[in-house]
């Protein structure tokens, strides 16, 4: 019981957590068949990346690991806001989210 | 209580994130994925990072997901069928998963020197961070202001109709109100 209220976690842990995420996000790319949750584990992917960064940036006292953070934020907002948008394209084109239906390039 | 809140946290992104692989309908991943990056920005305030934490939850969990979830209710997205999937990603995914996992995990446990998170350790202030993001980094700073304005511009070229004119003049007048 002693050991729940230990002061430190090693910071392994946090790495281990982090690959744990990405691969349940290359998981979910490759298993779902709806555009949108393909998607959400795509960000899944970019938010399990994120954690290896802040956690380094931890280790070495650096603030450039945060900063390389703050910028994959930015660009994920960027990448979110174009992919939504390709993505109500295809839907008014094909009128279906299925990404087994979405298998030509042409209309 | 380092280790609990560790835990805990942990213990909600995992949740989420196998959450959002089983349930079927978008909304629920959607929601799901919510609950991971909230809990992602409590672990990152435990690493010290609390411009991080704030910038996580109000651009992760706020701008981007509830544009996932208006796009979700907009598209009125519906359960999505389970299909097998092509064999390529069954036969060569699946093990490249498990194999990236393994290594990564392999050579994290046996890496030496890496040290351990404490409550003690002190944080990281906004004021550090802009320090560096201000002088040393300024200009990869404005040009993802520039990538911001195009992303912008190209969601709005994309989503906007297209049979009558330029989408741009057409997504203007849908702000007007009715059409």
């Amino acid at each position: 019981m002693n050991i729940l209220f230990a002061q430190e976690v090693p910071l392994s842990w946090y790495l281990l957590l982090s690959a744990v995420l990405f691969s349940l996000g290359v998981v979910g790319f490759l298993i779902k068949r709806n555009l949108i949750t393909i998607f959400m584990s795509i960000e899944l992917m970019l938010n399990g990346v994120n954690l290896s960064f802040v956690t380094f940036a931890h280790q070495w006292h650096a603030v450039k690991g945060q900063i390389f953070v703050f910028f994959v934020m930015m660009v994920a907002a960027a990448e979110a806001a174009v992919g939504l948008a390709i993505i109500i394209a295809v839907f008014r084109a094909r009128a279906t989210l299925a990404v087994d239906r979405i298998d030509r390039m042409k209309l | 209580m380092h280790l609990i809140l560790f835990l805990v946290f942990a213990g909600f992104c995992l949740a989420g994130a196998i959450n959002l692989l089983l349930q079927s309908h978008p909304i629920n991943s959607a929601l799901s994925l919510i609950v991971v990056m909230v809990s992602m920005a409590v672990l990152y305030l435990l690493l010290g990072a609390e411009f991080l934490a704030a910038a996580q939850v109000i651009v992760y969990a706020g701008a981007i997901m509830v544009l996932f979830t208006f796009v979700i209710m907009l598209l009125n997205a519906s359960r999505e069928e389970r299909t097998l999937g092509s064999r390529a990603a069954l036969r060569v995914g699946f093990p490249a998963v498990v194999a990236i996992l393994a290594i990564i995990a392999t050579v994290i446990l046996h890496t030496q020197g890496l040290g351990v998170a404490r409550l003690s350790d002190g944080i990281t202030s906004t004021e550090e961070l802009s320090a560096v993001l201000f002088t040393k980094l300024l200009l990869p700073f404005e040009v993802t202001s520039v990538l911001i304005l195009i992303a912008i511009l190209g969601a709005v070229a994309m989503a906007g109709h297209e049979e009558q004119g330029s989408g741009i003049r057409d997504r203007g007048s849908e702000g007007t109100g009715k059409q």
